[in-house]
């Protein structure tokens, strides 16, 4: 696969793990947070811990909408199908994220909701023209990387006039997460888990373009590397993230040039302030509620806002006792850390966020990491 | 509801469609059931429930997957398949043309394993309790003297060997699903294995164990064995093969192939002196041409299975909660 | 997060396309991209293209690997 492949290749790998040694200080700690899941799994899919020096160390943040919506929000879900019958139309990785009640979407699906997965809005579209007399509503998550794709089918619904189908919006921000991690009292004060450098999320900077992580570098004092996520990506950005470190440095630099600009996907951006605005505050599993984090559809779509339609109100949905997940995601603490980690949370059964998808920090180190390095 | 409650109508079906195309003296008798003498010796019993949606996909239908599935699962301890049943389910309304379809794909399938479907069932549910068709077939064999193939035998230095591409059937099932439809030109691996495990024990009868990959693929499996041996694996991700069409269509979907199900695969953990010329025997098979050793059988107390990767690092293969599904993020 | 490749845009029709993974060809939505051309590499994400490759970058990203100087 064309510049896929390529970035994958081993002989690469092996010099990019010397230069790495060789440029690595034997007298410093390097903690380099990656906030995006993507780069969590290469990390480990990979096994790039095996080709570092020890005293490099991941730190795995928040990077995953998926583990981070609050489970209060899942239950708005189901009940929209279960209770108001829509066809509700949601991406494969929310099936199975546990909600309260230890329910899920792929439960109520077996209990007679309809709900479908889908690639692409444009199916949830397709489903809504092709089932006129059925409310058809889209399950919508992500990042700024999956935002355009929502904001192109509820203008398209409004051109359209597809009036049975509407959007349950879950779209998140990532700088309000970011900052959030910086800020909060055990790294701003304390000092724990000093987190040295950001590896910068390959897919959202192609939206936002690499201008907004200026502000972090600038006012942190962090370097910032925005990282392609294949593996040989993330091993140039550790050590461009080295290199900064080692020099003083702390400024945005760009690993992914071959997608990613200054000004990112303009026409993406616009697309999204027409039909988006931040809501004042959205909680966040195992982070709270953050200001300006979450988006919500603005009035002249209203038609399309499922909250409005089906008057969907919050859930509340406490997480478990013992769980370490707020720690985790601001890179506190390590999944072996959490006493729940192994004994009663496992991807089977999982009690927090970070377990809850494949992309979350518990999640990849056991599917990937619990092997004992020799 | 008239056919599963006996009568003209239920008949004629058998007749018409089932006794027609799966044509053997036994069925033919018309009875409940179906009287046969064998030798002497261990049988094998099999039974399984075919559920799989789509119903008809590229390399294969509900039918063949049917005949295949439970003929493997028969050879997989060594044994010779000899006969097979089918039950049938089927929703009231579904096309005549397309349950001849299948039928006639079930028939193929048999004949040319050189296995009978020699009784069956037939049942009909009110339209919106089932996915058209539902399959359920039994199938028994001859287990040859001194053979001696279970999941609980592999042990510490054993190669594993697998007869071709893993994630071929289930990339080819998600491709023909609505909502995810992509193009590809890989068809199902859908096959009865049996003659291939015949050339296999016959020359090397101390295979100590053999499972095919279906539902959760070759790492499931993998799993399943060395806890059932209390053992650990190790695997070399540059000897699994796997076609790139697999790999792109699990790129694009977020899919690891190594979870994703074969119906015309098989796992062989043999002694390691025995590996070299099984592997030969395989690759001489029409079902083993890409055979390939992919790692052995280590000591491991947690029973892992690990994987060096193409990349110098290693990584567990760890089992899955669930089927694995498509992902965005 | 965000699974997102590279693919290549073989044919356009309107506002779609169809792109070329590897071994398998899937219809995508250009909503998001202007001035794509068949033969142009896009980014794509959940059935949409994000973005187009800069073929050139890619090239001296990996350059810029390979000549790494090892010497121990």
């Amino acid at each position: 696969m064309k510049y896929i492949d390529e970035f994958r290749n081993q002989e690469v790998a092996q010099k990019l793990a010397q230069a790495i040694q060789n440029e690595t200080k034997q007298n410093r700690q390097y903690n380099l947070m990656e906030f995006c899941g993507g780069h969590t799994h290469a990390i480990f899919r990979y096994g790039i811990p095996d080709l570092m020096p020890d005293n490099i160390n991941f730190v795995h943040g928040p990077g995953c909408p998926v583990c981070v919506l609050p489970m209060g929000r899942i239950d708005n879900a189901i009940k929209l199908a279960v209770e108001d019958e829509v066809i509700l139309c949601t991406y494969g990785d929310m099936l199975r994220v546990p909600a309260s009640n230890r329910t899920s979407l792929l439960k109520a699906k077996a209990f007679g909701a309809d709900v479908r997965m889908v690639y692409s809005t444009q199916d949830a579209l397709t489903i809504a023209k092709d089932n006129p007399n059925a409310q058809v509503v889209f399950f919508a998550i992500g990042f700024e990387t999956t935002t355009p794709p929502t904001a192109v089918a509820i203008q398209q619904a409004q051109k359209e006039g597809i009036k049975n189908f509407s959007v349950f919006c879950n779209h998140i921000v990532t700088p309000a997460a970011i900052q959030s991690i910086l800020e909060s009292p055990e790294v701003r004060d304390l000092g724990m888990v000093s987190v040295d450098g950001f590896f910068g999320p390959s897919h959202v900077s192609s939206i936002i373009g690499t201008q907004p992580y200026e502000f972090f570098a600038n006012e942190y004092q962090r370097p910032v590397v925005i990282a392609g996520f294949e593996p040989l990506d993330v091993m140039q950005s550790a050590l461009m993230l080295i290199r900064q470190l080692n020099e003083g440095r702390f400024e945005v630099e760009n690993e992914y040039t071959r997608v990613v600009t200054y000004e990112g996907n303009i026409k993406s951006k616009l697309l999204v302030e027409e039909v988006f605005e931040l809501r004042q505050t959205f909680e966040w599993r195992g982070l709270g509620e953050l200001p300006y984090s979450g988006l919500k559809i603005k009035d002249c779509f209203a038609d399309f806002d499922a909250e409005k339609r089906f008057n969907i109100s919050k859930i509340n949905a406490s997480d478990i006792k013992g769980c370490e997940c707020p720690s985790i995601l601001r890179g506190i603490k390590k999944p072996a850390n959490c006493k729940l980690f192994g004994t009663v949370c496992t991807p089977e059964n999982p009690m927090g966020s970070c377990m809850v998808s494949s992309e979350g920090a518990c999640a990849a180190h056991w599917s990937y990491g619990r092997y004992e390095k020799k | 509801m008239s056919h599963g409650s006996g009568g003209l109508a239920m008949t004629q079906l058998i007749d018409e469609l089932f006794v027609k195309h799966f044509d053997n003296e036994l069925l033919s008798q018309s009875n409940d059931q179906a009287i046969f003498t064998t030798e002497p010796g261990r049988m094998a019993m099999s039974v399984d429930g075919h559920v799989v949606s789509p119903l008809f996909f590229p390399g294969g239908d509900i039918g063949s997957l049917s005949v295949h599935g439970t003929i493997n699962d028969v050879a997989m301890s060594g044994a010779k398949p000899l006969y097979l049943t089918a039950s049938f389910i089927l929703e009231e309304g579904y096309p005549l043309l397309d349950l001849e379809k299948i039928v006639i794909s079930m028939a193929k399938a048999a004949n040319d394993a050189g296995v009978s479907i020699v009784t069956g069932d037939t049942k009909v549910v009110e339209k919106g309790n089932g996915d058209g068709v539902f399959i359920t077939t039994t199938g028994i064999g001859i287990v040859p003297k001194g053979i001696n193939i279970s999941g609980n035998r592999a042990q510490v230095g054993d190669a594993i060997i697998v007869n071709g591409s893993m994630g071929d059937h289930g990339v080819v099932i998600m491709s023909s699903r609505a909502n995810l439809e992509f193009e590809t030109t890989l068809e199902s691996d859908s096959a009865a294995l049996h003659t291939l495990v015949a050339d296999m024990v016959n020359i090397a009868p101390n295979i100590h164990c053999l499972r095919d990959p279906t539902r959760g693929g070759l790492a499931t499996t993998l799993n399943e064995l060395a806890l059932q041996s209390d053992v650990g694996v190790k695997l070399y991700e540059s000897e699994i093969p796997i076609k790139p069409g697999v790999l792109s269509s699990c790129e694009l979907l977020g899919l690891d192939p190594l979870y994703v199900a074969n119906e015309g695969k098989l796992i062989c953990i043999c002694p390691k002196e025995n590996a070299d010329q099984l592997l030969s025997t395989m690759k001489a098979h029409p079902l083993g041409k890409d055979a390939a050793i992919i790692g052995e059988v280590i000591e491991d107390n947690n029973n892992f299975v690990q994987m060096k990767t193409k990349f110098g690092g290693t990584r567990i293969v760890d089992w899955i909660s669930g089927e694995q599904l498509p992902r965005i993020c | 997060m965000c699974l997102a490749h590279p693919a290549k845009v073989i044919s356009i029709e309107n506002e779609n396309a169809i792109v070329e993974l590897g071994e398998v060809k899937k219809q995508i939505s250009l909503a998001l991209v202007d001035d794509v051309k068949s033969g142009d590499y896009v980014l794509i994400h959940v059935g949409y293209a994000l973005s187009k490759l800069d073929t050139k970058k890619a090239e001296s990203t990996l350059e810029v690997m390979q000549q790494l100087k090892t010497k121990i």
